[in-house]
């Protein structure tokens, strides 16, 4: 069975509890990468990068506003092809990571939303504005919230994982549209009063820390989405051997009187 | 087993007939659609130049919400009374019943409200160069509308509150086609080329009639009989 | 992506090919089916030929309904093989399908269709206008045949649903719980139809409490999987 064997890896990736401790012998490492990119990112942008000539210091909010923005919408994508995966190939572990994937990707949708309307007050005078990409940006909010909606409406956590699975899916078909369709709505509305501060050639001064904050927000989203995930294997595989053994190394005296 | 019941046109035939056997309830939307378009110069303004510039936007967010809130029951009684169970083991593609199906949804929402929207229209001062993009575009964006309400009324069929969750699930992915739907006929008032949005909206009815029945089809296998 | 529309069990695609052509009708081997990890029933085996009336026996809850539906492929089955004439139902498909003929707890009937309507719909296209109304009336609803369904009674539209024994082409009947709400008399006539079929070659799989008044019988018991136990 040649063709066996090179799937081998496949399934072996499938098994939640090869998942849980190739991800524990990686974890230290991802801790080390995301802080120090973290550290060395924030304090590069807020401190040392040169202030914007119209903006000042407002601007440093992009440090974090640009890399949630490009996690949101790359999110979205990781959380569809996990779903599909499950879909196809009946991988319970991809479920999970597409289950880990949604609250993470809501939040940091969330997180770019809130900090372009702290950094709209001072640059607009507002905090909201119809603006194209914001519009976006809320509309995948929706998208991902529907996700979640849908994940915890079932009594069956198969039928939960399944529908949720499919909406990513449709989801996923629809963003490009959705972007382009608000991008199209924009330029027909556009008013005359707001223009946006686009940058098209930024300092490499204040683009060096935004690459390296980029980074770390994707170092972070790993670690995150391997954190949650990891969560997920428990709760789920609480009833196997392994669990139960690994609950027993942890805490020797409390699992014995559960077991028992 | 099922002989010709299995494809498209015996669906579509069957939701007409009891779409017609039903007919007070199958009114609704349209009822709907011409009750909450009295809402608007009650909490507006009868002032008909404004109603005139909000007409083309509220007349399309009407009939979305007109569209959706029949989508819930699309497949509900075929859930509960076991044709659902039924059309799945249908020897033929799912595909065919489930275009069906939403065919005659379409038949019995979309196509309706696209009739009256010319009595609302009058009613909202809508300019009378934007009737006919109005209908155009309303005919074609209700289609796009009961296709995607489908996905997300067969995602939810199992669920016995899923309207609610089926609203949050499926405006979000509406928003493409009010965008084009209304800007068509704006633009057919602002005297500007109103072809343009209205053939974005064919082309999504065209790529939504080849994939929304793939994720119906999907969502009723694989959700349904959980 | 058929895989949306299609029900392919991926893992078994091998064992049609392995097993040789038989003259069974149905091989069912190891059927297993999971719900949120949990085994719904104790793996199943069963052979049916042509000829035979298996009654599926269970407690409630044992797991009838899931595996009449993982007969009639409206459920995919976790692990284990379902063949008919010898051929994974997965590679026969459109014939499986054309051949058996499922009737579940819900009976299939539209409310707003009259019982010669909703007959006429889940009946073979070359089914008689006269057919149809034989059909209806053997099982007792003369005179109901074109009054909408809705104001019949459960045992009714019960009858409804069992009149496709009647018009029906197919080979091998499922029938979960057929007798519920139906009177004595009523079992008799559906009893009698069941032997019938059997005798012309044909097979009925069904799951029932009652004890049938046929000779032929045979059973087969399912119990619910150690696993499901355990989660209360």
């Amino acid at each position: 069975m040649a063709s066996g064997r090179s799937w081998n890896w496949f399934h072996r990736m499938g098994s939640p509890r090869w998942f849980y401790e190739t991800t524990g012998r990686w974890l230290p490492w991802l801790w080390v990468l995301t802080l120090a990119l973290m550290i060395t990112g924030l304090v590069w942008g807020l401190a040392f990068a040169p202030q914007d000539a119209k903006q000042g210091n407002s601007f440093r909010i992009i440090y974090l506003h640009v890399p949630a923005s490009f996690l949101a919408l790359a999110g979205y994508y990781i959380m569809a092809i996990a779903g599909a995966v499950g879909l196809i190939w009946k991988m319970k572990l991809s479920y999970m990571v597409m289950k880990s994937a949604a609250p993470i990707g809501a939040a940091l949708t969330f997180l770019a939303l809130f900090t372009g309307a702290v950094w709209g007050k001072p640059t607009w005078g507002t905090y909201w504005v119809w603006d194209a990409r914001i519009t976006s940006m809320l509309i995948l909010l929706f998208l991902y919230l529907g996700v979640l909606a849908l994940q915890y409406a079932f009594h069956s956590r198969e039928a939960g994982n399944k529908a949720s699975a499919i909406l990513a899916l449709v989801g996923t078909v629809n963003i490009p549209i959705i972007y382009k369709s608000v991008d199209w709505w924009y330029t027909l509305h556009q008013p005359a009063t707001i223009k946006l501060t686009s940058a098209p050639s930024m300092h490499p001064d204040m683009f060096q820390p935004l690459l390296v904050m980029i980074l770390a927000l994707y170092s972070f989203y790993a670690l995150a989405l391997i954190l949650f995930t990891r969560a997920e294997i428990l709760q789920r595989e609480s009833k196997t051997g392994w669990v139960r053994e690994l609950a027993q190394q942890a805490h020797p005296a409390q699992s014995a009187g559960v077991t028992k | 087993m099922m002989g010709a019941s299995g494809g498209f046109s015996a669906y579509v035939r069957r939701d007409l007939l009891l779409a017609y056997r039903r007919r007070g309830e199958a009114a609704s939307p349209i009822i709907f659609f011409l009750l909450v378009s009295t809402l608007i110069p009650l909490g507006v303004s009868p002032d008909s130049a404004r109603l005139a510039e909000l007409a083309p936007g509220i007349i399309w967010v009407m009939a979305l919400l007109a569209t959706l809130l029949s989508t819930e029951s699309l497949f509900a009684s075929d859930y509960q009374d076991g044709s659902l169970e039924q059309m799945l083991i249908t020897p033929q593609l799912l595909v065919l019943p489930v275009l069906g199906k939403v065919t005659a949804h379409w038949l019995v929402t979309g196509l309706p409200l696209t009739l009256v929207s010319p009595v609302i229209g009058v009613m909202l001062s809508l300019p009378t160069a934007g009737t006919v993009p109005m209908m155009a575009s309303l005919a074609l964006g209700t289609a796009c509308l009961s296709l995607i309400g489908a996905v997300g009324a067969a995602l939810t069929v199992s669920l016995r509150k899923g309207g609610l969750l089926l609203s949050v699930l499926v405006i979000p992915l509406y928003m493409p086609v009010i965008i084009f739907g209304s800007a068509s006929v704006q633009s057919a008032i602002d005297g500007l080329n109103w072809f343009g949005p209205l053939a974005v909206l064919g082309a999504m009815l065209s790529a939504a009639i080849v994939l929304c029945p793939l994720a119906i089809a999907g969502a009723l296998r694989l959700v349904s009989n959980n | 992506m058929p895989i949306l529309w299609h029900n392919v069990p991926r893992k078994n695609n091998q064992i049609a090919e392995k097993s040789l052509p038989t003259e069974s009708l149905l091989t069912v081997d190891e059927l297993a089916y999971e719900r949120d990890d949990c085994n719904v029933f104790n793996p199943i085996n069963l052979v049916v030929e042509a000829g035979d009336i298996l009654q599926i026996e269970g407690a409630n809850g044992a797991g009838k309904t899931t595996l009449m539906r993982l007969l009639t492929s409206a459920l995919q089955q976790t692990s284990g093989s379902i063949a008919y004439q010898g051929q994974s139902i997965a590679q026969c498909r459109y014939e499986y399908l054309a051949d058996i003929l499922y009737i579940g707890h819900q009976s299939g009937t539209k409310m707003g269709l009259s019982p010669a309507e909703n007959l006429r719909w889940m009946s073979p296209a070359s089914t008689s206008k006269a057919d149809i109304t034989h059909a209806l009336e053997n099982l007792g609803l003369a005179g109901y045949t074109d009054v909408p369904c809705y104001s019949l009674s459960a045992g009714q539209h019960r009858r409804v649903a069992l009149a496709r024994l009647a018009t029906s082409q197919a080979k091998i009947w499922y029938l979960d719980e057929p007798f519920t709400a139906i009177d004595k008399q009523g079992v008799k006539a559906i009893e009698k139809q069941l032997q019938n079929h059997a005798e012309q070659g044909g097979a009925v799989v069904l799951s029932t409490h009652q004890d049938l008044a046929l000779d032929t019988v045979r059973k087969y018991s399912i119990e619910a999987h150690a696993d499901r136990g355990a989660l209360q």
